[in-house]
């Protein structure tokens, strides 16, 4: 399996993690996986709403010592 | 000891200033040879370009010869590189030029890209070139009323620009007596109507004051020009008349010929600056992957580090300290008023009421931005 993209957005501001996000997918392939890394506790709402509006696949989010890890797959 | 700057945008010339000031013995006793490679001969203030899509700058006002702006003992290349051969400690430029180097430094920053979109180029208005403003300038002057959409493509540089434009394209129209013809309707990728938590908070309600509507979790997907309807990857839609957008950027072409990261974005350390895997090649400016807003404020704040630490370099051996990720962004609020956003990696930004102060130190800093580009400021 390809190894998972690690977005490391912790700290982020502007453009903040899920823009970053947005970003990265645009220069992604179909079927890639990546992991958001956050410490805006916005972003374990946020990302998975617009992950799953847009059609995406989550893969699963949890929280380590004040870090938020968002996984995803892009589907198209 | 070859230092290499590639790039003579705002981060290279800001960098290749700073340090030749402050290496300026070793470059004389020919210790240090500083070389900047850059694909014109002109060095433009990007920020005017807002300026310049509503009539407010002229194109002249833009442009300063790169030689001009650079301390003595720059050795200076109008050539651009063709190929990075990072392996083998050079680069290879148009001109048929192979230089070594010890030390690299990549400034090549970003290009709008609306191509990545299906009809964006085609159908929409926007400022990112000398060009292109002058043509939305124009297209602005003969628009008499009809909804304006303004559409945001991610990654942007300046990412105060949706909102700034916004707000100036209100005061615009209400100046030339249509305001009352014109329906200003915004949209932004994520769900509020700015990246920055505390801007977004203060614009929205005065968005509302402004009767300007806006979308959000809105993300460019094509624009059908027949029907004049632009369209999102969250399936929704919006009619416009006259269409204005951020488009997304890129990094440069050559970056992406030679596979250095995807989309022309370096990966970067986002406090050593340099490039991943790589000890002594540094990657500043709009062309680094590292989560912080593409804007001229981070270039600048970025090569002062990196000013500092490759002088360091030269002097002690190693360098001396981190990058904090600074930013400090004006925000013009209308014609008249501005107010900032400034935060760093760990201190968000507590953006405060426009002023006219702000605003007029904004115009005062259109000039003095060349004295920040000599590396003074």
């Amino acid at each position: 399996m390809a190894e998972r993209i690690v977005i490391d957005a912790r700290g982020s501001f502007c453009p903040g993690p899920l823009m970053e996000l947005i970003a990265r997918l645009k220069f992604g392939a179909v079927g890639e996986e990546f992991e958001v890394l956050s410490t805006d506790k916005g972003s374990a709402s946020d990302i998975p709403e617009w992950v799953r509006k847009v059609g995406h696949e989550l893969l699963g989010t949890r929280e380590e010592a004040g870090v938020w890890h968002i996984a995803l797959r892009k589907t198209k | 000891m070859k230092i290499v700057i590639v790039g003579g945008g705002m981060g290279g010339t800001i960098l290749a200033n700073n340090l030749a000031r402050r290496i300026a013995p070793e470059i004389r006793s020919g210790k240090v040879q500083l070389v900047m490679l850059t694909a014109s001969e002109k060095h433009m203030y990007q920020p005017g370009l807002l300026y310049l899509a509503l009539g407010r700058m002229t194109p002249d006002e833009l442009y300063r010869d790169q030689a001009s702006l650079l301390e003595p003992g720059i050795e200076l290349h109008v050539d651009p590189v063709e190929a990075f051969e990072l392996d083998q400690n050079r680069i290879k430029t148009k001109g048929g030029k192979t230089h070594g180097y010890d030390i690299l430094v990549i400034a090549t920053g970003s290009r709008p890209a609306p191509e990545m979109i299906p009809g964006l180029a085609e159908n929409a208005e926007t400022f990112y070139t000398e060009q292109t403003a002058l043509k939305m300038f124009k297209r602005l002057q003969a628009f008499q009323g009809g909804r304006v959409v303004i559409a945001v493509g991610v990654p942007h540089k300046c990412p105060m620009a949706p909102l700034e434009i916004t707000f100036m394209l209100h005061d615009y129209f209400k100046d030339r007596g249509i305001r009352d013809k014109v329906q200003l309707h915004y949209t932004y990728p994520i769900g509020r109507i700015h990246s920055l938590e505390p801007v977004a908070k203060w614009a929205t309600p005065e968005f509302d004051r402004l009767g300007i509507t806006y979308e959000t979790l809105f993300n460019l997907k094509s624009v059908d020009g027949a029907s004049r309807v632009v369209k999102s990857e969250e399936g929704t839609e919006a009619k416009y008349d006259l269409l204005i957008t951020i488009p997304a950027h890129k990094g440069m072409e050559v970056l992406e010929k030679n596979k250095l990261g995807a989309g022309g974005f370096l990966p970067t350390h986002k406090t050593h600056l340099t490039m991943e895997g790589r000890s002594n090649v540094y990657v500043i400016g709009d062309t680094t992957n590292i989560p912080i807003s593409k804007a001229g404020s981070t270039a600048h704040y970025q090569a002062e580090t990196l000013g500092e630490n490759l002088a360091a370099i030269v002097k002690l051996g190693s360098p001396v300290r981190e990058h904090d990720g600074k930013v400090f962004c004006f925000i013009e609020t209308g014609k008249d008023t501005a107010t900032y956003a400034m935060f760093n990696y760990s201190n968000p930004p507590d953006p405060k009421p426009p002023t006219k102060a702000v605003h007029w130190f904004k115009m005062a800093y259109n000039k003095l931005y060349w004295t920040t580009a000599r590396g003074l400021l």
